[in-house]
């Protein structure tokens, strides 16, 4: 008889999820005396646990073979983690969470683990297929952290000045949308976009120059390099003296931010273009602007959007610092100085969520137009016959 | 079919048709800080209309640099030289020849088509010039109906065809060629090396052909100019007349052996100098 090969994330789910059975669901209640909750008072628990027990041990003899078999294990870990936050918060758990409630939450992400990378494994000639699973690992692998942590922070009754869990964060997302969406407009439309644009297009056409005339390069790019060494702690509170409280001094401090390194991509993106492909275009006599055009620049894009990729986190990052030093009464920066200041923990974690949700999609929106304007880069290239 | 050689004394050699590169005691000197570098010595050749030359001899003996000098990609220290009657860079800002390199340099950005037009454009020749010259010299190289595609979508016999497309679009009387299937296997260097040598019977183009394969430059010449290095200078000059049209087949024949093998000659006296 062969040795079967055990599948061991499924079997530690299991047992957890066996031990979670027997062992008790929650501290007592420090004024009662009393245990909080039974797993057997809450029947959708019990069915969770039960699940999880016998879904563990059947997987643990299959082991989770294809793909179907991933979506099953997930889907158990879904209705798991919806019955133990319902435990949390409906059956007072929340604060007093003891090692049964934990060791079913062992036993969960033993289960998405093993769920995550089976579909991690995944692999097809269908494209849209392909896509779907590579798409779901990275959100079930997010909603994952989200519920660990809301979990943790729940379950411990972690201070919300210290931590709020997710769930409170995203109610206060919701609920102020207005004021979130001047904020928005405030910093990113106004101050991001504006001191983005300036900064990498003048970084852009000094590039040129600096390429074109030698003096240049040796006497600008020094300079260059000191400008983006500047503290823009110390340099921001001058630009709000010289640019007023408004956006405009938040974009020149974008300006400074992002000049330097989109100037040393492009100037060396331009150094970028092979001699054969130089000698290519002095046969045809071809001018300096005419080769700038049709060989410099091209060669040039992997280079720049490089830096348009970094410098589109870095100009959020300066626009909401540069805020801490004088704002008119709008701005994701200034909104978070404030509330920090009134302990309103979970408006600044709403900030900061639209923060990394703008610069998400900012940066996710260069790349994009990247892919589209230099798939002819090795690192783009699909083979098309 | 008769040989006909002639050795160092081609200046003096009766012509009839025109001269398209006039070379007269042509010398370069590369300075670099291990001293001066000869890179050219006393080269001394006249290329005539419809000549096929191809320039042999071991690396480092200035095949490549020679025919730099001609394309004016780079400038001789010494001596005269003259493309159609005016000098290399005169004749570079005419769009005198058409290049092909060693690597086939497509631009990977450019479509085939748009790769070949890249010269037209460059010359400010309009949209539907362009495209029809384009497909004029796509069929040359056997290569229409590969438009659309991308330079890393095709092999690399099929890649250096494009180059030699690009190079043919203008219409440049004279053709220069630097290695430009040295990189590529045995079967099909033969099969460019005969559509090179059927579209040189049917332009009437000159050409300058640098390579290092013996057979490939007695197959396709109808002069070769045997070099040797340090200093790089001319130590052969051979004339052939194989019919235009030759196929592959003339390398079995004694005529072929026979020049195949002086070449040869050629190449191990220009060694035995320096050794």
């Amino acid at each position: 008889m062969t040795r079967m090969k055990l599948d061991k994330f499924c079997l530690v789910a299991a047992i957890a999820a066996l031990l979670a059975l027997i062992f008790p669901l929650s501290g007592m209640d420090s004024e009662t005396g009393k245990q909080i909750a039974f797993v057997g008072d809450i029947p959708g628990l019990a069915i969770a646990m039960a699940l999880c027990v016998i879904a563990g041990a059947a997987f643990t003899w299959l082991g989770v073979r294809s793909i179907n078999g991933g979506f099953v294990i997930l889907a158990i870990a879904v209705f798991g983690c919806w019955q133990a936050t319902s435990v949390l918060y409906d059956h007072g758990v929340a604060g007093h969470a003891g090692l049964g409630f934990w060791l079913f939450i062992l036993s969960l992400w033993a289960f998405v683990w093993r769920g995550i990378d089976v579909i991690a494994n995944f692999h097809s000639l269908d494209r849209s297929k392909q896509h779907a699973a590579n798409l779901i690992v990275p959100v079930a692998f997010g909603v994952w952290l989200l519920f660990v942590w809301e979990v943790v922070v729940s379950g411990f009754g972690v201070p919300q000045v210290l931590l709020p869990p997710p769930s409170m964060i995203g109610e206060r997302f919701v609920n102020s949308t207005d004021i979130l969406a001047a904020d928005f407009h405030q910093t990113f439309v106004k101050a991001v976009l504006s001191g983005y644009v300036m900064g990498c297009g003048s970084a852009f056409i000094i590039a040129i120059a600096v390429d074109r005339v030698p003096f240049l390069k040796r006497g600008l790019l020094p300079l260059g390099n000191m400008v983006s060494a500047l503290p823009i702690i110390g340099v921001a509170p001058i630009m709000v003296m010289w640019f007023g409280f408004d956006w405009q001094s938040k974009a020149a401090v974008i300006v400074i931010m992002t000049f330097f390194p989109m100037l040393v991509n492009t100037v060396t993106g331009l150094n970028a273009a092979g001699k054969l492909e130089k000698d290519l275009m002095a046969t045809y006599a071809s001018s300096y602007w005419s080769t700038l055009f049709r060989l410099r620049l091209p060669a040039a894009m992997p280079f720049v959007f490089n830096a348009l990729k970094i410098n589109s986190t870095l100009a959020l990052i300066g626009a909401i610092v540069a805020e801490f030093f004088g704002t008119p009464i709008v701005g994701m920066g200034f909104r978070i100085s404030t509330e920090v200041g009134r302990m309103n923990i979970d408006m600044v974690w709403a900030e900061i969520a639209l923060a990394a949700l703008a610069g998400t999609a900012f940066y996710g929106a260069v790349a994009y137009i990247e892919r589209k304007a230099t798939s002819w880069h090795p690192s783009f290239r699909v083979r098309r016959h | 079919m008769t040989l006909k050689t002639v050795v160092n004394n081609v200046a003096e050699m009766p012509t009839s048709k025109k001269a398209v590169v006039d070379i007269n005691k042509l010398s370069l000197t590369f300075q670099t800080a291990d001293g001066p570098v000869y890179a050219l010595s006393d080269v001394d050749l006249t290329i005539e209309e419809g000549d096929f030359v191809s320039f042999i001899g071991p690396s480092g003996c200035g095949k490549t640099t020679l025919l730099r000098v001609i394309a004016d990609l780079e400038q001789a220290t010494g001596g005269e030289i003259s493309i159609n009657g005016v000098t290399p860079h005169e004749a570079r800002e005419k769009r005198a020849y058409g290049y092909v390199f060693q690597a086939p340099a497509l631009l990977p950005w450019r479509s085939i088509e748009r790769n070949v037009t890249l010269p037209l454009e460059i010359m400010e020749i309009s949209k539907e010039e362009r495209v029809k010259r384009a497909q004029e010299a796509l069929k040359l190289v056997e290569l229409n109906g590969f438009e659309k595609k991308f330079p890393w979508q095709l092999s690399g016999g099929m890649q250096q065809r494009a180059s030699i497309a690009r190079a043919l679009s203008f219409d440049a009387d004279l053709l220069l060629m630097d290695e430009p299937f040295g990189a590529l296997d045995e079967i099909v260097r033969d099969h460019l090396n005969e559509q090179l040598l059927k579209l040189w019977a049917r332009t009437n183009k000159t050409v300058a052909f640098v390579t290092h394969s013996i057979p490939e430059a007695v197959y396709l010449s109808s002069k070769i100019v045997v070099m040797s290095p340090r200093p790089g200078r001319i130590i052969d000059v051979i004339e052939t007349d194989f019919p235009k049209d030759r196929s592959l087949d003339i390398r079995e024949t004694p005529e072929f052996l026979e020049v195949a093998h002086r070449v040869r000659e050629g190449l191990r006296a220009g060694h035995s100098n320096d050794e």
